[in-house]
């Protein structure tokens, strides 16, 4: 399933491990190293290590690893906790399962690098509630872990005591934003609360809390094994590494890949995922999931880089690549998504909760062939409210989704009201 | 302290630290508009209205929720800012009940006054109002969660300042609902109708049930004597109503407003605060001679009676026997006036004129009826007393001050203060003092238990011993207070307790616009009412010395305890087990 260019340059080597791996099997191919080398050496070695690689947050917000790690650490209160953010909701993306199901314990050593790096000695992995065999699997991990003393009190007799336990979430999309997940486990509704204070400050129980996504904390045992300068001869100066990209949609061969960064769209498209099916070609990449935009073919030469990304206005997000073909339509994908954001909006904030509401209205009227262009103008009207002054990511990325299609499909929605034009130019003149 | 300096509209200005932008902006002559933003609530940034440019800030930030920091650039009106507002405000119009005109609300709604301000003049959207029933149960409150613009402020108070926790913002997305659990109605639930949630709900959501048509229909009605009877605190609050600044006192006014509006005496509830002390005072005696339940509280606030008999109804017993004031004079004014006046307690009227939702509610309770009929007949808050002054046409500004009439509206400046937390203790102590130590009384003011602090305590010398007593206001106080007195740690021989922050002047029915500050001007006005009375102790006052001769006899005598004591009712909702 997981190609690469060249096989050392594989941070997760997802082609080595079978679903439900033992820990020996990960230790025979040097798990495990890592911890035992980051301990010998005082915590802060490892956010420096975390920060020559320059690695960042893969959850979607790209924010560099080490500086929050360091921001945890600079808390004069010394009850800290850890989260792994394993909630993946993120539509089209399952790099986090994955990881979770082939390659637990390199998540699991990524976290008590974490842990030693920021004092905290107790860790939680919130994994979504769709996701039970992922939790078993890691619950049996964690149970082996701690059965060879890697885990617990006095790790590795090393004289650092962490232990993780799972979380299971409810069922909402927005508990993967990081302060709605800690309302969630503090027994709260999931909504998001105002930041600052930022979890680094004050997160789990008023404590400050590292929350990483699961893809962020698994590169980590790599990082300190082979050192932050030979993390950083993968990927571009920008942006270093690998990414895992979730390719889904009208491609050859679906699947997971990790890709070093630096790669276009195109080559994702057509040398992992072996181009279109049937030979047909296409219409549109939805990139970065629900929340991430829709571009049109000659987007697809960007780099995978954040700072080009970025310029382009395209979101990398979760590493969610949707590949549409001519005969989608783009106006069926953004319903299909508007209506899962009005599902899974906490309903807190104005621009979202009633943006989302008049939005969903617009289009399913654009579909049934009742709406007029006055209507698409107020759509981007609410859309743009929703991208400028939501309360949370949530929000905001439903309007840049919804402003991507407006931005560059913008002709299907005048096709779509050509009809509707019709039917009252024929009303007027029968009048 | 170092002032923070930062650019505000391009101008260069510094503020004290840890302000907000809106607050920073607030001192530089910029309103910036807001819905869920209260002065001394948390910060909830949901409504989102309240949006401005932080250069540097790819989005909008949300002012309410943004700290100024050094350097900070500010833009708080530009053409995004001015389309994003236009649009959440015309979002939320899309979604709310267009009956401004019939609105309870109509012409001081948070929501109406920002599309004005924003020149809202068309709802591009689907309308989308929902048809909700509306929430009628208490005598107190409406709920009509169709116009709830969903901004917390409710919900805010009830649980961080109330502590109550009845109303909560449930479900999700387009469903969300701010209610009691389970969408069950207000008399289902523990609320005790303070109507804080009332008192700081933008738009009419939730508001005062509206009792002025049972007034006119009585001021209409020919065979009725119609007598009227004004809470202290509502003459330090009742003139906001007309543009007054908060803390304006306004006795004379309000007493020819009310002569104007046809009542055929204007008496004052301070008379049945006097009263109140007699037989509370009486009462705190009687339980230090006899050797019974201590400490005792007091019973004046009835938020608070209902909270104790929902959340407490074990300690019921330290409750004070005595009625508030609004019903000992209500079961006075159709006994001893009735009799005085040689008219038939039947076509007596009494309309009380009171800061509180939940007065409403007490005025209705079964046994506030020992005058053979109803005590009090109907209650208008000091907002709805605006408003039916507005509808006979009074023009409050230009009335000339009037007295109210005799005997039940003779008081003293004991009674005025009941309106401020701590006044009843101070009034009780003036009272209790000298009935103990026989001696006068040289310095009236218990500065102790005066003021906006949470829970007062103080230490007074009674003849030689001490008494420790305290004051909670806001039933957040009183929780603490009730959880002392629970586990026995607390050593107090008498303590007062309001439901409302601030007391009476912070109540569910005043003005709108109550704020902790506005409290203060409020509270420093009844002050200065007091200090200008030439008696301040409730049992120097000649009309209670003549209800006493004429009528009671003694405090805690036979007719008193028939007319001015009650009992309370264990309203617990907790499930008994087997």
């Amino acid at each position: 399933m997981t190609v690469l260019h060249n096989k050392n340059d594989s941070i997760f080597r997802l082609s080595l491990f079978q679903e439900f791996p033992t820990l020996m099997h990960y230790q025979s191919f040097g798990g495990y190293e890592a911890l035992g080398k980051a301990m010998n050496e005082c915590p802060t070695k490892v956010i420096d290590t975390l920060t020559t690689a320059g690695l960042r947050g893969r959850g979607g917000a790209a924010f560099s690893t080490g500086l929050k790690m360091q921001m945890v650490l600079n808390n004069t209160e010394q009850e800290r906790y850890i989260i792994c953010n394993a909630d993946e909701g993120e539509p089209g993306t399952f790099k986090d399962r994955f990881i979770m199901t082939h390659n637990p314990f390199q998540l699991l050593e990524g976290m008590s690098l974490a842990a030693y790096a920021v004092g905290a000695a107790k860790g939680f992995i919130y994994i979504r509630h769709e996701y039970p065999e992922e939790q078993d699997i890691m619950r049996h991990s964690i149970a082996a872990a701690r059965a060879a003393g890697l885990l617990g009190e006095n790790i590795l007799g090393k004289g650092f005591s962490f232990d993780v336990e799972i979380f299971s979430g409810a069922g909402s999309y927005l508990c993967g934003e990081e302060t709605a997940l800690l309302s969630s486990m503090e027994g709260k509704k999931g909504r998001p609360r105002v930041k600052p204070p930022y979890p680094t400050q004050c997160g789990l129980w008023g404590k400050p809390t590292l929350i990483n996504n699961v893809e962020t904390l698994a590169n980590i045992p790599m990082i300190i094994s082979r050192g932050g300068d030979w993390y950083r001869t993968l990927g571009t100066p920008d942006s270093p590494g690998t990414k895992l990209i979730s390719l889904s949609g009208d491609v050859v061969e679906r699947g997971l890949y990790e890709v070093p960064f630096g790669i276009t769209f195109r080559q994702i498209i057509d040398e992992y995922g072996g181009g279109i099916k049937d030979g047909r070609s296409i219409k549109a990449v939805n990139i970065g999931g629900a929340s991430g935009v829709v571009v049109p073919p000659w987007e697809l030469d960007c780099t995978l880089e954040y700072h080009s990304c970025n310029e382009r206005g395209i979101t990398i997000g979760s590493g969610a690549v949707f590949v549409m073909d001519e005969r989608r339509s783009i106006l069926a994908n953004v319903h299909n998504r508007v209506e899962f954001f009005l599902h899974e909006s906490c309903g807190k904030c104005t621009p979202c909760r009633e943006g989302l509401r008049q939005a969903g209205r617009i289009i399913h009227n654009l579909l049934a062939g009742k709406a007029s262009m006055d209507d698409v103008e107020n759509l981007e009207r609410y859309t743009r409210a929703m991208q400028n002054a939501a309360f949370c990511g949530l929000g905001q990325a439903a309007g840049n989704s919804l402003i991507s299609s407006l931005h560059y499909f913008r002709s299907e929605y005048e096709a779509a009201c050509v009809v509707y034009d019709q039917h009252c130019k024929r009303e007027e003149i029968t009048a | 302290m170092n002032l923070v300096r930062f650019e505000l509209n391009g101008q260069a200005v510094e503020v004290s630290p840890g302000l907000s932008i809106l607050e920073a902006a607030k001192q530089y002559g910029i309103k910036i508009p807001s819905l869920c933003h209260h002065p001394d609530q948390r910060v909830k940034a949901n409504c989102r209205v309240c949006v401005v440019e932080v250069e540097g800030q790819r989005n909008l930030v949300a002012s309410c929720a943004t700290t100024v920091t050094e350097g900070m650039k500010v833009r708080t009106n530009s053409p995004k800012i001015r389309e994003t507002v236009q649009t959440i405000l015309e979002l939320i119009f899309a979604n709310h009940p267009q009956e401004c005109l019939t609105c309870v609300r109509n012409g001081n709604c948070e929501l109406r006054q920002l599309a004005a301000d924003y020149g809202i003049r068309e709802i591009k959207g689907e309308m989308a109002a929902p048809s909700l029933p509306i929430d009628m149960s208490t005598p107190s409150l409406v709920r009509n969660p169709n116009k709830c613009i969903k901004c917390g402020r409710c919900a805010e108070v009830c649980h961080h300042v109330q502590e109550t926790g009845i109303l909560y913002s449930n479900y999700r997305s387009i469903d969300v609902a701010v209610e009691p659990e389970f969408g069950k109605n207000l008399s289902e639930v523990a609320c005790v109708l303070c109507g804080q949630c009332a008192s700081v709900c933008p738009v009419g959501a939730i508001h005062e049930r509206d009792d002025i048509a049972k007034v006119w229909a009585a001021l209409d009605d020919l065979n009725k004597h119609v007598v009227v009877q004004v809470a202290p605190s509502v003459r330090v609050s009742v003139a906001e109503e007309f543009g007054y600044a908060p803390g304006t006192i306004a006795t004379g006014k309000l007493v020819a407003a009310l002569r104007k509006l046809g009542f055929d005496r204007v008496f004052d509830t301070d008379f049945g605060a006097d009263v109140t002390i007699m037989e509370e005072g009486h009462e705190l005696l009687h339980r230090l001679n006899n050797a019974g339940v201590l400490p005792m509280i007091t019973s004046c606030s009835p938020g608070w009676v209902k909270y104790i008999e929902h959340n407490y109804p074990e300690q019921l017993g330290h409750l004070s026997t005595a009625k508030s004031p609004q019903q000992m004079f209500g079961a006075l004014a159709k006994t001893y006036y009735a009799k005085k006046a040689g008219l038939d307690p039947a076509d007596i009227y009494v309309v009380s004129i009171m800061p509180c939702t939940a007065k409403k509610f007490e005025s209705q309770r079964p046994e506030m009826s020992d005058s053979g009929v109803r005590d009090v007949d109907a209650v208008l808050t000091t907002r709805e007393l605006g408003r039916i002054l507005k509808q006979a046409g009074v023009e409050f500004s230009v009335l000339t001050e009037e007295q109210f009439d005799d005997p039940l509206g003779i008081s003293t400046g004991a009674a005025a203060i009941f309106g401020a937390t701590g006044g009843v203790m101070e009034a009780a102590l003036r009272t209790v003092y000298e009935v103990v130590t026989g001696s006068e009384l040289t310095n009236v003011e218990f500065t102790q238990v005066r003021g906006m602090d949470g829970v007062k305590e103080a230490e007074i010398d009674l003849a030689g011993s001490k008494v420790k007593v305290a004051v909670a206001h806001g039933l957040g106080n009183a929780r603490k207070i009730m959880e002392l007195i629970k586990t026995g740690q607390a050593d107090y021989t008498f303590v007062e307790i309001m439901a409302c922050p601030g007391g009476c002047i912070g109540g569910g029915g005043q003005p709108y616009g109550t704020t902790n500050a506005v409290r203060r001007q409020r509270i420093a006005a009844l002050y200065q009412v007091d200090e200008a009375l030439p008696l301040r102790k409730s049992h120097e006052s000649p009309a209670v010395i003549e209800l006493y001769k004429d009528f009671l006899g003694q405090p805690l005598g036979e007719v008193s305890h028939k007319l001015l004591h009650t009992k309370y009712k264990n309203r617990s909702l907790r499930k008994l087990k087997g």
